[in-house]
């Protein structure tokens, strides 16, 4: 990516290194403590990106990734006959044939647990790997940020947190992180027949309108020459040169999805999430370390069947085709890519009125899917109950499972979380706060 | 190095310069020496002079009537108000002014925005106070401001009341927050009312301070989400509480111990009292604590100018608690009427209160500024169903009670998240998602294309460039254009081919601009 120079004569490489040195003195803080997981060897940094598929309001897992066929209609509803998958052993559901040819690929995690039914608390868990308390934590996006963003080496004009396209807002997402770790979140609908990304393409603007209009602006500037040199002015020069080097860079080329081929673009299905994912994979081609796809609409209290129905084979055609995609390009091995919501649903169908066919919020026992970056595809972690009510074997918690993706990053899940706050806090809780977990993923994980 | 770059400056703006050491930046600053006005600027300027800084000089009007404005009543003025107030020659007009937006109902929406972000008025996780509770609360703090209910009895009711979420509002302060347990609403009056971090005190401290809170009790009714906030009659031992200051007291079995604790809190000689309040309110105004963070009130944190401090304290308990009078004494001192343009260091300027302090607008005021000017709305949205998320079109985002029905732009622009209480919470800094937003967002380039108040004015000044110049910077940042300025800009609409489209870039100039993204 191109590295420029703003005005003051400051490269983004040094300040980069004026990061690094911070970063040394918090090496020497990271000796002190949270030695739980140093017995095991750790896995090799592989990944260097992530795309969360955010399954907005909790998706089923008996009708997903943990099909109970035997469990009865009372269970299944009309979703009674799982699909085998490529690989022996594995069924997922009727409604994925699209993605049982890509299990291979993932990993199944079927025993996660919080115990959490509302969707604050549950999402907060499962984006924080932290019960709430009095502090509000950044989620995995922002902590990603921190350590592979602007202040861990990354150099690319886009910003290297991208929410498509629209913040979830159920808290700030960069906690006390603050402004700079926010993602940013594009706007518009990468299915319409232009991409309007918020503040990058513009509509009916012309470039050369753009740069008039500038030269105007800085005419009229009487206070900032004024009050040259003021430490915030300079900061507001510096965002103003990135914003003009969003608008008029490769990033416009970047989010304009008419540059894929029509083949391409049918085959991640022409929808607004199978365009996402379409999108997150030119991100993350273009070096992006965190991409979430806010997929709303798994909240199914009502005409939950209905629903799967129609919105299944949407995220079946758009995710198969990502991993199928990612395996294709080689960018699977440095990709992590994380499907799952707030909680599952629950195992049984509440017939009753007022919902008439609907599963209401479960947080006992869900599941959630991971690929790429490190995790051996073709497994399956843990189990659940003959109905998906309980855990059988080997629980998983959000933190066991945001550990293991911080490991596979380089990010150590132990390490101090710097922050300007002044608190001193580390990045995931340990066992001796936050009660035993089940352990980091390291059956999955490759070493 | 600053020198340097003032003289630049002077250069940029072209006027004829007076001779002497400090000579006024103009359209931002007036000719004039510092004329102490009251204890404030006596003991400003008794500091400036032990570390030998020099002020800056008066702001202009023109600076004064935008920044008393958005200070005050958290509002841009409108073109109007800015003609009147300029073309008045009464040499007082700066104090009438500042009665007048004393009075108006903004001030009261605006000083509710701020007190609710250190009150955490929220529905929503990680607070839960929920939607109708919210909406109590903040009807509840408006009112109390806009009557201009004296600090001492505001807190008095804080701290003591007992009752149902929804009919005595002020109980919410205990319940705005994650858990129940004394410690945690012990936090929250010492962070709220006595300006420092509990958890930064010794553990024994902790405990007693503790203690007066033990004894609150949250009950649920059978109706939806109302909670009794009361005295747990349950308690059959008497408490043995030990003040902040070491003082002891035994509160007898059925009295409330938050009651001896709010006795002991509010009063004159309670530096934790005055102190809080009256640096709280000068921080808000001046952008800086005098104990800098406000709300971090320790031994090793001193005040910058303690005599300054004390001067504020006595003020306030003169009073009688009557917050507008110390909101009035600082507006109207020499102190707060400085320019933005530093003679010297400025860090050491800015920590010396030699300097107005430049302040990017909060997220809700820009966002106020930019549809008054337009003529447009914002739609909200809450992440809770509520039946309050419905706002009505005229309503103002300063106006917002419930801090979990928001907007992209608000999120965007640092509006704080009422998690915590501190008031560095709200975060004004510049971000380059910000810069991207005003510079090219579709939200923005449609307000100034389509609305409707901004066409009109458009129309209406559409046959005279020189005017329709004037009319906008008056407008948009509140004073009249230099002659270069409006050279450049009349020049810009000359030159272009589509006149309408060449208005509208104008306006988005004006709206980039530092000038009207910042208090200055």
């Amino acid at each position: 990516m191109v590295q420029e120079r703003n005005k003051h004569g400051i490269s983004r490489r040094e300040v980069i290194k004026l990061s690094l040195a911070q970063a040394a003195g918090l090496a020497l803080l990271r000796r002190t403590g949270g030695a739980a997981a140093a017995d095991a060897p750790k896995p090799t940094p592989h990944a260097k990106s992530v795309i969360q598929i955010w399954m907005w309001g909790g998706p089923a897992h008996l009708d997903t990734f943990d099909p109970k066929p035997d469990a009865g209609y009372d269970y299944c509803g009309p979703l009674d006959r799982p699909i085998t998958t490529n690989v022996a052993g594995v069924q997922i559901g009727q409604l994925l044939p699209l993605l049982a040819q890509q299990a291979d690929k993932y990993a199944i995690i079927r025993s996660m647990t919080h115990g959490v039914n509302a969707h604050e608390t549950a999402s907060y868990l499962m984006q924080t790997g932290r019960a709430p308390d009095r502090l509000v934590f950044p989620c995995v996006g922002a902590v990603v940020s921190r350590f592979k963003g602007y202040d861990g080496g990354y150099t690319g004009v886009v910003p290297p947190y991208i929410v498509l396209t629209e913040l979830q807002g159920r808290f700030s997402e960069a906690g006390f992180l603050g402004q700079r770790y926010k993602p940013f979140a594009t706007g518009g609908d990468p299915n319409a027949a232009r991409f309007a990304v918020e503040g990058i393409v513009a509509q009916g603007i012309t470039d050369e309108r753009q740069l008039r209009r500038r030269d105007l602006l800085h005419a009229l500037d009487s206070l900032g020459r004024v009050l040259a040199g003021n430490d915030q002015f300079a900061e507001f020069d510096r965002c103003e040169e990135n914003a003009y080097n969003l608008m008029f860079g490769e990033t416009r080329t970047l989010f304009d999805l008419s540059n894929e081929k029509d083949d391409v673009r049918e085959r991640y299905g022409r929808n607004t999430f199978g365009q996402s994912c379409l999108m997150a994979r030119r991100l993350v081609e273009a070096g992006v370390p965190y991409v979430t796809i806010n997929y709303r609409g798994w909240d199914t209290h009502k005409q939950h069947f209905q629903t799967m129905q129609r919105r299944l084979p949407e995220l079946d055609r758009g995710m198969a085709t990502l991993l199928a995609d990612l395996a294709d390009r080689g960018l699977l091995d440095s990709t992590i890519v994380w499907w799952g919501g707030e909680f599952g649903r629950t195992p049984r169908v509440q017939w009753e009125p007022p919902w008439n066919g609907g599963r209401g919020h479960y947080g006992n026992c869900f599941s959630c899917v991971v690929a790429g970056g490190g995790f051996r595809g073709g497994t399956v972690v843990g189990a659940s109950d003959k109905y998906g009510a309980a855990v059988a074997e080997r629980p998983v918690y959000p933190r066991d499972l945001i550990g293991s993706i911080y490991e596979l990053l380089g990010i150590d899940p132990e390490g101090p979380l710097p922050n300007d706050r002044g608190l001193e806090v580390r990045l995931l809780p340990t066992d001796a706060e936050a009660g035993a977990g089940g352990g980091r993923l390291r059956e999955i994980m490759s070493s | 190095m600053r020198r340097l770059v003032l003289l630049l400056a002077v250069v940029a703006v072209p006027v004829a310069v007076p001779a002497g050491e400090s000579p006024p930046v103009l359209p931002y600053e007036a000719a004039g020496q510092f004329v102490p006005t009251g204890p404030i600027d006596e003991c400003v300027l008794a500091d400036l002079r032990a570390h030998g800084i020099t002020p800056a000089p008066l702001c202009s009007d023109a600076v004064f009537v935008r920044r008393v404005y958005l200070d005050v009543i958290g509002t841009l003025p409108t073109a109007a108000e800015v003609g009147t107030f300029l073309a008045d020659e009464h040499p007082d007009k700066r104090a009438v002014l500042i009665d007048a937006l004393l009075e108006r109902d903004e001030f009261a929406d605006y000083w509710a925005l701020k007190w609710c972000d250190v009150l955490r008025v929220k529905s929503e996780f990680p607070i839960n106070l929920w939607p109708n509770a919210a909406q109590a609360y903040h009807h509840w703090v408006r009112e109390a401001l806009a009557s201009n209910l004296p600090y001492d009895a505001f807190v008095r009711e804080v701290l003591t009341s007992s009752g149902s979420n929804f009919r005595v509002p002020p109980v919410n302060f205990y319940r705005a927050g994650q858990g129940h347990e004394p410690e945690t609403l012990a936090r929250a009056v010492a962070l709220t009312f006595m300006g420092t971090r509990l958890e930064h005190w010794p553990e024994e401290q902790r405990r007693n301070l503790a203690a007066f809170f033990s004894r609150v009790g949250f009950k649920a009714t059978a109706e939806w989400k109302e909670e009794i906030v009361y005295l747990d009659p349950a308690a059959a031992k008497p408490l043995d509480a030990t003040f902040p200051d070491g003082r002891c007291l035994r509160v007898p079995v059925g009295q409330d111990p938050r009651q001896a604790f709010a006795d002991w809190l509010i009063s004159a000689d309670n530096e934790w009292f005055t102190r809080c309040i009256a640096n709280r309110v000068w921080a808000w105004l001046m952008g800086r604590g005098i104990v800098d963070e406000p709300d971090d009130v320790r031994a090793d944190n001193p005040p910058a100018n303690p005599a300054l401090l004390a001067s504020l304290q006595a003020e306030l308990v003169r009073s009688g608690y009557d917050l507008r009078q110390l909101y009035r004494v600082i507006l109207n001192s020499r102190t707060y009427q400085q320019s933005s343009i530093p003679r010297g260091d400025v860090a050491e300027a800015e920590a010396h209160f030699a300097v107005y302090l430049l302040r990017r607008l909060d997220a809700e005021v820009l966002i106020d500024a930019i549809n008054g000017i337009c003529g447009t709305h914002e739609e909200y949205t809450s992440a809770v169903p509520e039946p309050f998320t419905h706002i009505p079109k005229e309503k103002r985002t300063i106006a917002l009670a419930d801090g979990s029905i928001s907007s992209a732009f608000l999120e965007l622009f640092g509006r704080p998240a009422r998690d915590t209480g501190l008031m560095a919470e709200r975060n004004n800094r510049v971000t380059d998602g910000q810069r991207l937003h005003l510079l090219n967002s579709s939200h923005i380039q449609k307000k100034i294309q389509e609305g409707p108040a901004l066409q009109d004015l458009l129309r209406s000044a559409r046959r005279d460039r020189r005017q329709l110049v004037s009319t906008l910077y008056l407008t948009i940042l509140s004073r009249h254009p230099t002659p270069e300025e409006e050279r450049a800009a009349v020049s810009y609409l000359r030159s272009a081919q589509a006149p309408r489209q060449a208005a509208h870039d104008l306006v988005w100039a004006l709206f980039n601009s530092r000038e009207f993204q910042f208090r200055h």
